[in-house]
């Protein structure tokens, strides 16, 4: 399965037979031995059901959980040994809805891992600046802006800008497009794919859209109750023959009516 | 006599009566935020504390005032007859609305704008002081409004006990049997209550942004 992915050693995040399950129930794990190698610049989608364990596998990159057994290594370092903090400054994190922060500005908001890390306020105002126009907010209109103040894709974008602040080598990112709506998401999608290409980061990308984890994904990695059942790129995923490939590739029929 | 001929006869006393009044009421109010608010963050993550506190809390909430005011007076250092066990009772009064605001506006923030905040690598000390309190602001400013207006009304009957204040009218003015005196100490209290109210509400929306 892992035979075209460079060699586990030297991947960026590596999962190394990890296993997490909630309140010891070691019955039902919900990341059952997990073993995956992410290298630095591919956009890896996980792709599964709610429930498939996608989140968790997530969240145990920037240590919001740490494994029961098996080790998270990120940049050769498992994330247990990691001050979290660190850690997680150097990780971008997008969420749907954007978890933005309702009583500051978008610039502030933007600005919040460089404010952390005490950057002079000059180079935080020039990076703010830079980020909204790299996700497409002109800056003069939007940098004073309350969330409260934006749509559903202007909050997303922030949500972006944000993460990328202080340009942190890995990308994390959970169902950040789930909750507009479909033309907008399209929109927004396509911007984000060629956004990436640009970055180079490594991004890991959350999804249960497989049409997105089709645009978005350099490799597709898909999930099922806390196991990896699948692994491919984009091109030759809906060829593998597993049910669960076909149960996603269904979803991918045609819109009822539009036959030709 | 009528009660305005009292009114212009009386302007210091009544004056005076009204700033004892408030003293009352900020000296009470600046103890029970002192308590209330680091307490409503401390329970954020106690449940037992949590659970205790606001059941404590709670009780004192439904004794009346004049019957809390007769279980003081007997209890050494902080009874007996006077200001001081006025301010006793008024705190346990100012406690719970601002307790339980506290609490209620620390945990009822959207947990994505929580998560957010610890995946961006905010410490737990970052997260209470820049996102928590600021967000939960508002919430903790209308348990402080309740609290005060409960305060100004609760300290007239302070006056039973000896503590002064515009609760003095009223009980001579019973006593006395005369409209114009109760009136004297009743509308300055009403007109406190409802100014506390106003300039309390005003600064609580200015607050909010979200």
């Amino acid at each position: 399965m892992n035979a075209k992915a460079p060699s586990l050693a030297e991947s960026t995040i590596l999962f190394h037979n990890v296993t997490y399950s909630v309140n010891g129930n070691a019955a039902h794990p919900i990341i059952d031995s997990i073993v995956l190698g992410i290298h630095a610049g591919e956009t890896l989608v996980l792709l599964g059901r709610s429930g498939s364990g996608k989140t968790t596998l997530l969240k145990l990159i920037n240590r919001l959980l740490l494994p029961q057994s098996g080790q998270v290594l990120v940049q050769g370092r498992a994330t247990s040994e990691w001050d979290a903090i660190r850690l997680r400054r150097g990780i971008g994190y997008v969420i749907q809805e954007g978890g933005l922060f309702p009583h500051f500005t978008v610039a502030q908001n933007i600005a919040l891992v460089p404010t952390l890390e005490k950057w002079e306020p000059a180079r935080i105002a020039k990076r703010v600046e830079e980020l909204l126009s790299l996700v497409g907010l002109n800056p003069s209109e939007f940098a004073t802006r309350h969330p409260n103040e934006l749509s559903g894709g202007q909050r997303q974008r922030v949500g972006v800008a944000r993460a990328l602040a202080a340009d942190p080598p890995i990308l994390l990112m959970d169902e950040p497009f789930g909750a507009l709506d479909p033309v907008t998401r399209a929109e927004i999608q396509r911007e984000f794919s060629n956004l990436a290409r640009r970055l180079g980061k490594t991004i890991v990308f959350v999804t249960h859209d497989l049409r997105e984890a089709m645009l978005l994904a350099s490799r597709i990695i898909l999930l099922q109750a806390g196991r990896i059942v699948a692994s491919a790129k984009p091109r030759e995923f809906l060829h593998i023959d597993h049910p669960e490939v076909k149960a996603f590739a269904t979803s991918l029929d045609p819109i009822p009516g539009a036959t030709a | 006599m009528t009660p305005w001929q009292f009114f212009v006869g009386h302007q210091v006393e009544i004056l005076e009566a009204t700033a004892s009044h408030l003293t009352l009421v900020l000296i009470s109010m600046a103890i029970a935020i002192a308590i209330a608010l680091p307490l409503g963050m401390l329970i954020v993550q106690r449940p037992t504390l949590r659970n205790i506190s606001l059941g404590i809390a709670s009780v004192f909430q439904t004794i009346p005032s004049l019957a809390l005011f007769g279980f003081l007076i007997p209890i050494p250092i902080i009874g007996g007859i006077g200001r001081r066990t006025a301010i006793v009772a008024l705190v346990h009064y100012a406690i719970l609305p601002i307790l339980r605001n506290t609490y209620v506006g620390l945990t009822g923030i959207d947990p994505a704008v929580l998560q957010a905040a610890e995946a961006m690598g905010m410490t737990d000390t970052q997260i209470l002081w820049r996102v928590r309190l600021p967000l939960a602001l508002p919430v903790i400013l209308a348990g402080i409004r309740t609290a005060t207006v409960i305060t100004i009304g609760v300290a007239t009957i302070a006056a039973a006990i000896g503590a002064g204040g515009l609760g003095t009218f009223i009980f001579r003015g019973v006593a006395m049997v005369s409209d114009a005196v109760i009136l004297a100490g009743a509308i300055p209290a009403a007109l406190l209550a409802i100014l506390a109210d106003v300039l309390l509400a005003r600064l609580e929306r200015r607050l909010k942004v979200a």
